[in-house]
């Protein structure tokens, strides 16, 4: 979609008002239509085999609970490496992700398997902290190797208007990640409007994202396909305009493999079959990966496998 | 028996197979005009639901001398898979239930069955061609039958368990525990006494059910879905699937996620199914004596425990004396 927003030249309130306001609005009556038309396209056999295998390898494994204990992170960490015991054929994921106090553990449990710990950061997931604090968590994250970084967008000043502040508070913490990838969480549940969605998804794009992550699993609703959708809409466009490819995460309420390959059809269709690889795109969950496994396990061996077959965490 | 694919767009199929004759003969007096018949639709009992078959197919249903009753859909592998979803989730909730209340709530069943008596009725004697005073007799037993294992619900455990003797300084339990997902082959030939004969004892003693009815008359089995329904029976405790046990029966049995097997009605498969709940330890109850003998084989008043047992396991606890 081509649009007539011209990118800022100098970095203010005003430049970037004018450049997200002038992106053109959502069709959100179209939006929802093309996401549902989507939605029915059927992938089986073969087909499925391969988007299972491939929606696995995209999986950031994910807990993010008070109640996380350092026996919890490990155990999933272990999963993370060899998701079906029974298995070896089933690829590992694409990271683990935890919050910043257990980036250590999870470091020292997935050594040596080439899977990436992914920490939340930046007061997650409310965002509402100093921005000192924010860049400690980041960096602290990082030190203690992280190789990816979540961050919350502030959407009190995002709705506020204040878009330069949520500008320079995504910059800054790119700064404080260093080599780590930094995706920007946008909390769309809270956005209220489609149009917030593209906005935001251009915002953090210009201001450093290398990622644009669409929720944080705390609030309702979560990773739509309307969302998702426009999200990859504004990463062709970004790639369009810039070359620049920025990788997009739904997160949040995909827990069946349908609804892992509705996702990977519209990645196809709206942003490319360039997207289709855990460096551009990743899905943020937890119970799907026991999901993907048990259509495996019915794929390959015919028979219908039970949920306490596979380990809960 | 012709299949239909149609995803349940065309309702009102049924006005061009001849199901209303009654309606439209009515009409030949021209001032008052023929009431439009209000045609069921039979569809499934999925997790409190009663959706269409996720397939969209459909078979006619006929009674006993070849007259078209209704459409009644064709399950088909992926309704089966969710009928177990459907299960599982509700198990916790109803094996959690007191042994009491799930005493009231099969005695509710009761009181509502008792209630569409002259419905059911009706449905008998189209389904199976028997006479009046037949469909009554089976109605009665079955809402009898399901008294007799409402009083069940909270007596069993003290009949089939017991503190054992032990030579130690230990009190021994022995409990009995639900087994989990029971899949219920209903008897084909009985669809409403043999059905609530065979599902009754299942939930009694708080499994959870997905019932294939019976293939040739599955229209009892919807409106026994309706009983339950409206009798606080919890959503997903009892799910019926119409349609083909050979269809759909061999996914059912292989799946790990399905604990016992009751094939009462699986006929001439119920070797090829045992055989395939082996590979997940699944537990199995062969078919009896009255598998195939309609419903007068079930008309026995007193069936004892002989149905409930199978699908309990037996939990012992070893407690030292003294603390």
């Amino acid at each position: 979609m081509p649009h007539t927003a011209t990118v800022p030249e100098a970095i203010t309130d005003h430049a970037l008002r004018a450049y997200l306001h002038g992106l053109p609005g959502v069709d959100e009556v179209g939006a929802r239509a093309r996401a549902q038309d989507l939605a029915t396209r059927s992938i089986k056999t073969t087909a499925k085999a391969a988007a299972i295998d491939l929606a696995i390898s995209m999986v950031d494994l994910t807990t993010l609970e008070g109640a996380d204990t350092p026996g919890k992170v490990r155990s999933l960490c272990v999963k993370a490496a060899l998701p079906d015991p029974a298995d070896r054929t089933v690829p590992k994921v694409g990271a683990v992700c935890v919050y910043p106090d257990m980036v250590a553990v999870a470091v020292e449990a997935l050594r040596g398997t080439g899977i990436g710990v992914a920490s939340v950061a930046t007061a997650f997931p409310a965002g509402r902290a100093p921005m000192e604090v924010k860049l400690a968590d980041t960096r602290r994250a990082v030190a203690d190797g992280a190789a990816e970084i979540d961050m919350v967008i502030d959407r009190g000043a995002f709705l506020a208007g204040r878009y330069l502040k949520v500008y320079e508070e995504i910059a800054a913490v790119k700064e404080a990640c260093g080599d780590a990838h930094l995706k920007v969480i946008l909390e769309t549940g809270e956005l209220v409007t489609y149009d917030n969605v593209r906005r935001a998804s251009h915002l953090a794009m210009r201001a450093g994202a290398d990622f644009i992550k669409t929720s944080t699993g705390k609030v309702s609703p979560a990773a739509t396909l309307p969302v998702t959708l426009i999200m990859l809409e504004a990463v062709r466009d970004h790639h369009a305009a810039t070359g620049r490819r920025i990788g997009v995460k739904p997160a949040g309420g995909i827990r069946t493999t349908k609804d892992a390959i509705r996702n990977l059809v519209l990645v196809n269709e709206t942003a490319g079959p360039e997207w289709l690889t855990p460096d551009l795109f990743r899905i943020g969950a937890s119970s799907l990966l026991n999901d993907l496994l048990m259509q495996r396990t019915r794929l390959s061996t015919g028979t219908y496998p039970g949920p306490d077959h596979y380990t809960q965490d | 028996m012709a299949e239909r694919r149609d995803g349940g767009k065309r309702k009102n199929e049924g006005a061009a197979d001849g199901g209303a004759t009654e309606n439209r003969t009515t009409a030949t007096k021209a001032d008052v005009p023929a009431r439009i018949a209000v045609r069921k639709t039979y569809k499934l009992y999925l997790g409190g639901a009663f959706p269409r078959s996720e397939s969209g197919r459909s078979h006619p249903v006929t009674s006993a001398d070849g007259a078209h009753l209704a459409n009644a859909s064709l399950a088909s592998r992926k309704d089966a898979r969710d009928a177990v979803v459907a299960a599982r989730k509700a198990f916790g909730g109803w094996s959690g239930r007191t042994a009491y209340n799930r005493g009231q709530i099969l005695y509710r069943i009761a009181e509502v069955l008792e209630g569409r008596h002259a419905q059911f009725a009706d449905q008998l004697v189209a389904a199976l061609g028997v006479s009046r005073a037949e469909a009554d007799r089976y109605v009665s037993a079955a809402v009898d039958r399901w008294v007799h294992y409402a009083g069940w619900t909270d007596k069993f455990a003290q009949v089939i368990g017991g503190s054992n003797p032990v030579s130690g300084p230990y009190y021994n339990h022995s409990t009995p525990e639900p087994t989990g997902v029971v899949v219920v082959f209903a008897p084909q030939g009985a669809p409403l006494l043999g059905l609530t004969s065979v599902l009754a004892p299942v939930i009694a003693t708080g499994n959870t059910a997905v019932v294939v009815s019976s293939e040739s008359a599955p229209l009892a089995s919807i409106d026994l879905a309706e009983v339950l329904a409206t009798s606080d029976v919890p959503g997903g405790v009892v799910n019926v699937l119409t349609g083909k046990a050979g269809e759909i029966g061999p996914h059912l049995a292989s799946h790990a996620d399905v604990d016992a097997l009751d094939l009462t009605g699986a006929g001439e498969s119920a070797v090829d199914f045992e055989r395939a709940a082996a590979a997940t330890l699944t537990r199995v109850l062969r078919p009896g004596p009255e598998a195939d003998g309609g419903e007068d084989a079930w008309l026995d008043t007193d069936p004892g425990t002989s149905r409930l047992t199978p699908f309990l396991e037996t939990k012992t606890v070893w407690h030292p004396v003294g603390m």
